[in-house]
């Protein structure tokens, strides 16, 4: 029973995990141009998938 | 950028100063201070090279900040920092690239179907979550059935009820929502007895679970949700693409006009504030804003995309030009006869609209169906309720196979039964060439009994064609295209493709309504009619051009607008599947009757307006033939979206497109017959799928009322069924 205990507040947070990084994928654009997203694959520059539009962000790892 | 600077300014200088005052017209404020914003449709864009190159291009241009090409949707997004006028720049640079690009207006009613998707996506997501943790629990207590003790149980209860709960209120939205608006409106949906059925048993199952009496539904509320959800964004998504047809039309409007002042003075005005007699300068290369008669002037105009006519027709002062056509030759006064409001190209957005209305009629039967099921549901459950407390059931009992009543009774099989096939169906569609925009359209196709075609575009290419490449030799031809280079005559453009991309002559002028003059290697050299070249000859002008180089004799080049390949055996296939075929034509009758007989196709006209195209259908609807209506130019857009079911070329104009049901890619006619195959198939799927629906209705719902089902195996067979009907839909794509 004990482990009951644990497994089901495990289950639930993994899958309010999924749940939570499927609204902030669907929230971030990325979903807006899927035949796009499959395409920029094959493009050599990196650049954010991120369609957001706020500024570039200072950050380093979104230049 | 110099070639293109080339290629447009001899003799048809593109409207560049109207395109860039046009451009900057659609810049918005972006979003943050000193950025603004300008969305542009672009044509033409399918590849990872096409999106590098355009973004790649547009970024490096002085102050944007950044672009982005969306290939879904064809919308390039560019934020700058600047003039407005700079958006007539990054036009062209699209344009440099060799893509097709246009101002495109944001559209609120577009963006309230994308939300609506969003958010259909997101309580699925969510009810999907919720469906599959309440099932964990309710599975454990199942399994614990007779071992768990009570308080357990209840524990369990609470915990599916702390997920299900939250989950119904988000996800429950979208039919709470539907059902209020029409009881609000005095009816009653299907949303109505489903709203009720997932409340009824939260309810329920919280007082149960409070009360400490071990059942509780959770389960079976988002489980019905799940499913429902399922079924309605599958058929959201369908409808997404279909009816951006008016919209698409208004951008092809020309937006501003040269309206002549009583002083002689020229002012560009939107063409909107055209009135009714006031005279207006159509330049050369320059779409008519407005329905007028020409006043002074002698030129050709293209009227391919309003009669279909492939022949230029003569613009000489007392004829009539009509919006939409564009001015191939001199600049010419035009004195307009109509605003721009009561013009051909807003006469012909309006019977589209029309068109797309009187069909929508059409998606309504599945309402006017729903209308009678429901009150029957509510009968049923009422009686379910009332009779087992007559007989002296508890009103737990009695609730209870109320509720399994309503969940049983749940058209969620009912509401898969269309998408499920549809979505199938369009795979296999696509997988043939075929796009399909409206789900219905499959259900209409099967049912059609006749075809009707367009000539120019659809079974013949649309375009003339050089016959004799062969015998005039790669030199000759490349002689013409250097002329022809500079000139947007249809036999010009032939000349052109026989040719390839090359050089442009020196000093080009053109004559309208006689041809082309230039200097190659220093030789005048003379492209276009008889008369103009200085010969005799007896054949069609429509179809022959002549080359004379100073001191040679002159060639003749002789073209013809060339059937499609696989036009006869499309045609053969329609009538072996029992459709007739009929030809419809805007162009002249000698080029219609030769098509027809070539095809062998019995009934034929030729001349038609728009209007007499869809009087043609109107009339074969009426004898109950169900046309179906395969066309391609702007003239054929009312009459494909008055046709009982439509389809176009992929090479169509964009209007065609969007008020057609089917889209042909890559022009293949033989993909027709394989469309009607696969939607008879669909149909026939389709009803096999409500014969299920129904024999399960017809076997779970007595089980209901005799109280011999609970909520939560109702769910599960509500579900089941649906998965059935999923099944047999799946059927579909192995056939």
């Amino acid at each position: 029973m004990t482990a009951i205990l644990w497994l089901i507040p495990a289950a639930l947070a993994l899958g309010a995990l999924g749940l939570v990084a499927f609204f902030w994928s669907m929230r971030s654009g990325q979903y807006e141009d899927i035949e796009g997203a499959a395409e920029r694959i094959l493009i050599d520059e990196d650049k954010p998938i991120v369609d957001e539009d706020e500024p570039e962000s200072e950050d380093p790892r979104e230049r | 950028m110099a070639a293109l600077d080339a290629g447009f300014a001899p003799s048809a200088p593109s409207p560049l100063d109207e395109r860039r005052e046009e451009a900057a017209a659609h810049v918005r404020a972006g979003p943050e201070e000193g950025r603004k914003r300008l969305d542009l449709a672009v044509t033409g864009a399918t590849c990872a090279a096409c999106i590098q190159k355009i973004e790649g291009a547009l970024t490096k241009m002085d102050g944007v900040r950044r672009a982005r090409l969306n290939l879904s949707t064809g919308r390039l997004g560019v934020e700058f920092a600047g003039a407005d006028e700079r958006a007539g720049d990054f036009l062209m640079a699209v344009e440099a690239l060799g893509y097709g690009a246009r101002p495109y207006s944001a559209e609120a009613a577009d963006d309230a179907r994308t939300r609506e998707e969003k958010r259909l996506l997101r309580a699925l997501a969510v009810s999907g979550f919720a469906m599959m943790n309440v099932m964990l629990l309710s599975i454990s207590v199942w399994a614990g059935e007779g071992e768990m003790d009570l308080a357990t149980k209840t524990l369990m209860h609470w915990i599916s009820g702390l997920i299900a709960l939250p989950a119904v209120a988000y996800a429950g939205m979208p039919f709470f929502e539907s059902g209020w608006r029409s009881l609000k409106a005095r009816r009653v949906n299907m949303d109505v007895p489903i709203s009720l059925a997932v409340l009824l048993a939260c309810v329920l199952s919280i007082y149960e679970t409070a009360m400490g009496h071990g059942e509780a539904y959770f389960d079976a509320a988002v489980m019905l949700l799940f499913f429902l959800l399922i079924g309605r964004y599958l058929d959201q998504r369908l409808r997404a693409k279909a009816g951006r047809a008016a919209r698409d039309l208004a951008s092809l409007q020309a937006s501003i006009a040269h309206r002549i002042g009583e002083d002689g003075a020229v002012k560009a005005v939107p063409a909107r504030d055209v009135a009714p007699g006031e005279l207006l300068l159509i330049k050369t290369g320059e779409r008519f804003p407005v329905d007028g008669v020409i006043e002074t002037g002698d030129s050709r105009a293209d009227a391919a995309l309003v009669t279909g006519e492939t022949e230029p027709v003569a613009l000489t002062p007392g004829a009539e030009a009509f919006s939409g056509m564009i001015n191939l030759g001199a600049p010419v006064k035009l004195r307009a006869s109509a605003a721009s409001a009561d013009s051909l190209l807003a006469e012909i957005a309006r019977l589209v609209e029309a068109g797309e209305q009187s069909k929508s009629r059409y998606v309504q039967y599945a309402d006017h169906a729903a209308r009678a099921y429901v009150p029957a549901v509510f009968v049923m459950a009422a009686a379910t309720l009332l009779g087992w407390l007559a007989i002296g059931g508890s009103p737990h009992d009695a609730i209870m196979n109320a509720i399994a009543v309503l969940i049983i009774t749940c058209p969620c099989a009912m509401a898969l039964v269309a998408p499920a096939v549809q979505v199938v169906a369009c795979g296999r569609l696509f997988q043939a060439g075929v796009l399909v925009k409206s789900g219905d359209a499959l259900e209409r196709l099967a049912d059609a009994k006749t075809v009707v075609f367009d000539k120019t575009g659809t079974l013949t290419r649309g375009a003339p064609e050089l016959l004799n490449g062969e015998t005039l030799g790669a030199e000759t031809i490349e002689t013409a295209a250097r002329l022809a280079r500079a000139s947007r005559h249809p036999l010009s453009r032939a000349a052109v493709r026989a040719a390839g991309p090359g050089k442009l002559a020196e000093a080009v002028t053109e004559t309208a309504g006689g041809g082309l003059e230039g200097l190659v290697d220093g030789r005048l050299v003379r492209f276009g009619s008889a008369r103009f070249c200085e010969v005799d000859s007896t054949g069609d002008a429509a179809l022959e051009a002549w080359l004379s180089v100073e001191g040679r004799a002159p060639v003749r080049f002789v073209f013809s607008d060339a059937l499609r390949p696989g036009a006869a055996e499309a045609l053969r296939a329609l009538e072996a599947q029992g459709l007739s075929s009929e030809l419809l034509s805007g162009d002249r009758a000698e080029p219609v009757a030769s098509a027809a007989e070539a095809l062998e196709i019995g009934r034929w006209k030729a001349g038609l307006k728009p209007q007499d195209k869809i009087a043609r259908i109107e009339a074969l609807k009426a004898e109950g033939l169900a046309p179906v209506m395969v066309g391609d130019g702007l003239n054929d857009a009312p009459a494909l979206a008055s046709a009982y079911v439509s389809i176009s070329m992929g090479s169509a104009a964009e209007i065609s497109r969007d008020a057609a049901d089917l889209v042909v890619q890559g022009d293949r006619l033989t993909a027709i017959p394989r469309a009607v195959e696969i939607a008879r198939t669909a149909k026939r799927r389709m009803m096999e799928n409500f014969a299920l629906a129904n024999i399960y209705n017809a076997i779970a719902v007595p089980l209901a009322v005799f109280g011999l089902v609970n909520p939560l195996v109702a769910a599960l067979a509500m579900s089941s069924s649906s998965i059935v009907v999923m099944l047999n839909a799946l059927r579909l794509a192995r056939s």
